[in-house]
């Protein structure tokens, strides 16, 4: 470890806001594109299922019509 | 020669190919980024002229490099696309347009960052820095183009022109600080017959890059996939897929 204390670790030699604030962002921006993806990847899924459903539902409609007429 | 790459362009194969690299991308990447980082933060040595803040070389530079590389595997995405006129090509370029993005924003946020203790000024508008923020613009023309086009295979064509005039920016980025007087500083690794960096600093920084570059990986094959069962709603795999998905979650 090239620092004495954690607490010289955290100061980071007198540059603590600007290393940290690099850090943070960085990390934070990573874990929201992936959290993002993911997320978005789920709503996908239902998204398909509720397509499914009209599908099925128009072509049930369809049937129905043709066979009142 | 190439005819083993043809199924792939098939977008059920190539879910499944995603599926398969995405675990091996993610644990190489925590696993990368997690050594790396602590090593350069808290066990790299000083800079002799910067002390601490020179720290921030270990996302600055990853990302920074990972922008134009996200930019050029963009771009070689789009010229398949038109030339072989695969739409998972398309898929695959669209997929990766938003992780340059915030590549690119890491890399003009953390030389901001470093820029204000080292220069005195958040931002001087340096050929370097001028040329990764319109790589910035560039990421963000080609998602928008793309989300314009009601038809997606329209907007994977227009928004692929797009990326591959773009690419023109890639070697201003890379040779700006030999062509312009900058106060960006010139290339420190990728002269590898004369690295002018110590190997102690050195291997962290080339472990978080290696690190980056899996994410970059693991986020990628996460969003094709939700590319494919985008444009692939109708198909009976992607139904099938789904109601197995969600059927499991509950």
């Amino acid at each position: 470890m090239q620092f004495d204390s954690f607490a010289d670790f955290f100061n980071m030699g007198g540059y603590a806001f600007y290393v940290w604030l690099s850090f943070g962002i960085t990390f934070t921006a990573m874990l929201i594109v992936a959290v993002q993806s993911y997320v978005k990847h789920k709503s996908l899924l239902n998204t398909v299922m509720v397509e499914k459903a009209r599908q099925t539902r128009i072509k049930k409609a369809r049937e129905e019509e043709s066979r009142k007429a | 020669m190439w005819k083993w790459l043809h199924p792939y362009a098939k977008t059920e194969r190539a879910y499944a190919l995603c599926l398969t690299l995405q675990p091996w991308f993610w644990v190489g990447a925590v696993l990368c980024l997690s050594v790396g980082t602590v090593w350069g933060l808290a066990f790299a040595p000083q800079d002799y002229q910067q002390g601490d803040s020179f720290r921030i070389i270990y996302i600055h530079v990853p990302s920074a490099i990972l922008s134009m590389g996200t930019y050029v595997a963009m771009a070689i995405a789009a010229l398949v696309g038109m030339v072989w006129q695969w739409r998972t090509a398309y898929m695959s370029m669209i997929a990766m347009a938003p992780i340059g993005a915030v590549m690119t924003f890491i890399a003009l946020f953390t030389g901001a960052a470093w820029g204000k203790p080292m220069w005195g000024a958040w931002w001087v508008w340096d050929a370097r820095l001028t040329s990764e923020l319109i790589l910035l613009f560039l990421y963000m023309g080609v998602i928008a183009l793309y989300g314009a086009f009601e038809d997606k295979q329209q907007a994977g064509k227009a928004a692929g022109v797009m990326a591959l005039v773009g690419v023109i920016n890639i070697p201003i980025i890379h040779y700006s600080v030999e062509w312009w007087n900058t106060l960006h500083q010139g290339a420190t690794i990728s002269k590898f017959d004369n690295p002018s960096i110590a190997p102690e600093m050195l291997w962290p920084l080339l472990i978080n890059l290696l690190g980056f570059a899996l994410f970059i990986g693991a986020v990628t094959t996460v969003r094709l996939r939700n590319e494919i069962v985008l444009r692939e709603m109708h198909r009976p795999w992607v139904q099938k897929l789904a109601s197995r998905v969600l059927e499991g979650s509950k």
